[in-house]
């Protein structure tokens, strides 16, 4: 046997990390690609609603390498079977994303052209991570709250001063052996013996081996170096949300579904970044009643409409828990806008006692058409208050354009 | 691997290679590496152990990477089509997998070596890659990482249009013209393009250089997967394996052959392929067509009504929401399997004028044979060509069975 004709190697790969380095790089690109897409994808009626963290897939166009390359959608292609298969065989189901083929387990190597964009994988965390990125309740004033809380601390910082339970061990090495070592007690500063050097607890700093090839280092007082941390204190939390909205019979699925994406997103934003704010559901027809949250994402309702009902219900409501001074007060109200006629004026009255009291009413009117009656629109137009913001919300994608709007950095108008 | 294996592995791999070279295979001295899933997914996803850096790698590197996580795929070996051949074994394959792909890489080294599709690639292109990811770390140095890999993303939108007929018939620099078209399309582009700076150009070359010696591969998929098949058949069949090695084999091998319900698996379809013309023909004819074919001229010449039927093949069209059958004759399968690996797969693609109106403006022409281009491709990739050549681009191509030029001029699309 030649034996030139083969070997058999077994290298040392350790070093061969070129993949995870590209990888990374290429996650970069797919978050920019998310945070161009997040209108659309916080209307994603996949997103909307799951339970638990759900992966989601979200189509990026854009992170697809471009090429010309041919368009297979209505071509014709050859398959195979399992035998028997005869013209006019419906042999595949083409999925929502209109990209699939049939038979396509998802496993296959991406070599046929035609696969025409990259999915990324994300969880709704990540994703809200990014929704969430800007967004804060706005007006937020300290209260006279009893419950500010510290929620963690962070050792950021070393000091010479401090508490022996936080003595930061490896600087204090490293000063004793800067002090030896300019006073001549060792020559070389062997960086990688400190950092793997055992150590006495800090109760008792008084020698300690820097590793044998260096001899003993010891240290004294002025080596002591502490950790110190800063408190991070989150946003004061004695806030009150309520989310109401208007569950007409004129609210079509159309309409219900954009109020319940913001309220979706909204809710889940309000509990990532807050700890303690509360939040309560208001539905309204012509009567409004307070509900619990699964109804409130769940049930339909039918009948004429009185937006004023729910603006008084929740007077009531801040009136009786909220006393002003210990809390701040949010509103956010959704509807079509089709409201009673002789129902605007009272509205738009409710609507300005609840600004003197509340850090910020927020009103999106679901419009999907450009016709239809404006009138609860135009009455809310005389409302001055700053504390006033409205939305109108055209199509899904306006969702996000009204998070913004309501929870961005300034009040937008 | 237990502590005997790797002397088992030895001892195996001498004997196939001894009944190889019975068998009248011709290969490459072969180098087995063996290595970890991550090792084998990164030079899967960048087809070679060291190639330069971009993205797309890292993502086809995170696809196959989590697929293999999830149990979803795995791939068992890779092989590079090198002097000597490069064979890349996960460490943690069975004795008896590793038995299978030695066999089966083995029919992959003398499809290399001897396809004539093969005879003009740069068998030392492990070492050339290599030093072009050198020069392009050098350029992220000096002009910087976003400024390359931006390039990088231009000059990769169209690297598949070369023309291997250079490489194959050994002649240097220069352009084939055909009816005063160029079909070199990045290669036209890096010599003539009055816009890019030297370490631009110098992209150009190397990605064109490296599409050049990955051409040939995706010429003869179904050739390459089904010679390779049989292979591993034959010669692991030659083996004494213990009972349960004959099961592991044979649920492995029907996984890797096994036919794709409404797709078309190259494994599958070379090697019952190979089978049927070695029965009619005998097995020297095999050796011969394994010289001499491509995947299109292959299919032409040796794909019969009997094989069609035998295999179930069908034509089958989109309609509505569904996918339906359309056709089961052997001259539409065959034209339609022949469309799809016409020029690798890839749009033809000609550079037919580089200074329409007299304005240096660049005319790409779009050789219809059947197949439109995608729409939102072309809106995407032509300001890519327009930041290669600066100057207003122009690609002509047939939409809806009328003639139609797309142009980018720097701004907008139209």
């Amino acid at each position: 046997m030649d034996n030139r004709m083969f070997m058999i190697a077994r290298d040392d790969w350790s070093l061969h990390r070129k993949g995870e380095i590209d990888q990374e790089r290429h996650k970069r690109k797919v978050k920019e690609a998310i945070r161009h897409n997040l209108a659309d994808l916080v209307s994603e009626e996949s997103i909307i609603m799951p339970q638990g963290d759900k992966v989601i897939k979200v189509p990026i166009r854009s992170l697809d390498e471009p090429k010309f390359r041919y368009n297979y959608q209505n071509e014709p292609q050859v398959g195979q079977g399992k035998g028997g298969t005869q013209v006019g065989d419906v042999i595949g189901q083409s999925g929502q994303g209109d990209a699939e083929g049939p038979g396509k387990g998802g496993h296959e190597a991406g070599d046929q052209p035609g696969e025409d964009y990259y999915e990324a994988e994300l969880t709704i965390d990540e994703l809200a991570e990014l929704v969430f990125e800007d967004l804060q309740l706005p007006r937020l004033k300290p209260k006279a709250a009893p419950d500010m809380m510290i929620d963690d601390i962070r050792f950021d910082d070393v000091r010479r001063q401090g508490m022996m339970s936080n003595v930061d061990k490896r600087r204090t090495l490293f000063e004793a052996i800067k002090r030896q070592s300019l006073g001549g007690g060792i020559t070389a500063m062997p960086h990688a013996a400190a950092a793997q050097s055992h150590w006495a607890s800090p109760g008792e700093p008084a020698t300690g081996a820097a590793g044998s090839a260096t001899g003993p280092v010891t240290i004294t007082g002025d080596d002591l170096r502490y950790k110190t941390w800063e408190d991070i204190r989150r946003p004061q939390s004695s806030a009150v949300v309520l989310a109401m909205m208007d569950t007409s019979g004129s609210m079509g699925a159309f309409e219900k579904y954009v109020a319940r994406s913001f309220f979706f997103w909204m809710t889940r934003f309000l509990r990532t970044k807050y700890d303690n704010v509360q939040i309560r559901f208001l539905s309204h027809s012509t009567e409004a009643k307070e509900v619990d949250e699964d109804s409130f994402f769940t049930k339909g309702e039918s009948g004429g409409t009185r937006c004023s009902s729910v603006y008084e219900l929740a007077l009531r409501i801040l009136e009786a828990d909220y006393p002003p001074g210990q809390h701040n007060a949010y509103v956010f109200h959704f509807s079509d806008g089709d409201n009673l006629d002789s129902d605007n004026p009272v509205t738009v009255r409710l609507a300005n006692e609840l600004l003197e009291r509340v850090n910020m009413l927020g009103y999106g009117e679901i419009r999907q058409h450009v016709y239809g009656g404006k009138q609860l629109w135009e009455a809310m137009s005389s409302l001055t208050s700053p504390a006033f913001s409205r939305s109108i919300l055209k199509e899904k994608e306006d969702v996000f354009k009204t998070l913004q709007a309501f929870f961005g950095e300034e009040l937008a108008s | 691997m237990t502590p005997s294996e790797p002397e088992q592995l030895e001892q195996s791999v001498e004997r196939l290679t001894g009944l190889a070279l019975e068998h009248g295979l011709d290969f490459f001295p072969m180098r087995y590496q063996m290595c970890p899933p991550e090792v084998l997914y990164s030079i899967g996803a960048y087809g070679m152990p060291t190639r330069f850096s971009h993205w797309s790698f890292g993502k086809a590197y995170h696809r196959m990477k989590s697929e293999y996580d999830h149990g979803l795929s795995k791939i068992y070996e890779l092989v590079i089509n090198s002097d000597p051949c490069y064979a890349f074994l996960l460490d943690s394959n069975t004795l008896l997998q590793n038995k299978l792909i030695v066999a089966h890489v083995l029919g992959h080294s003398d499809f290399f070596k001897n396809n004539a599709m093969f005879a003009g690639t740069d068998r030392k292109m492990v070492d050339r890659m290599a030093i072009f990811a050198d020069r392009m770390d050098r350029f992220g140095q000096e002009y910087g990482i976003d400024e390359v890999e931006k390039f990088l993303d231009a000059g990769m939108a169209i690297q598949e249009h070369v023309d291997p007929f250079f490489a194959r018939s050994g002649r240097p620099g220069g352009f084939r013209e055909m009816d005063g078209e160029v079909k070199d399309v990045i290669g036209y582009i890096a010599a003539q393009s009055r816009y890019l700076e030297e370490w631009q150009r110098e992209i150009l070359h190397m990605l064109r250089a490296e599409m050049l010696y990955f051409w040939p591969q995706m010429e003869t998929k179904i050739m390459n997967e089904g010679w390779a098949s049989y292979w591993h058949l034959k010669l692991v069949r030659e083996l004494e394996l213990s009972d349960s090695e004959i099961i592991e084999f044979s649920a492995m091998n029907s996984g890797v052959i096994q036919p794709s319900p409404g797709r078309i698996n190259p494994y599958y379809l070379g090697l019952m392929m190979l089978r049927h013309i070695e029965k009619k023909e005998g097995l020297e004819a095999l050796f011969e067509i394994r010289e001499t074919e491509s995947d299109v001229s292959f299919i032409r010449n040796y794909l019969t009504r009997e094989l069609a039927e035998e295999m179930d093949l069908f034509v089958y069209k989109k309609d509505g929401q569904q996918y339906k059958v359309t056709d089961k004759s052997l001259e539409e399968i065959k034209d339609n399997l022949i469309r799809s690996r016409t020029n690798g797969g890839f749009p033809y693609l000609t550079v037919k004028d580089d200074d329409l109106h007299g304005r240096g403006e660049l005319l790409l022409y779009n050789r219809y044979e059947g197949l439109e281009l995608d729409r939102k491709y072309i809106e995407r990739t032509l300001p890519m060509v327009h930041q290669l050549w600066g100057r207003t681009v122009h690609l002509r191509t047939v939409v809806e069975g009328k003639e139609k030029t797309y142009m980018y001029d720097g701004k907008q699309l139209a």
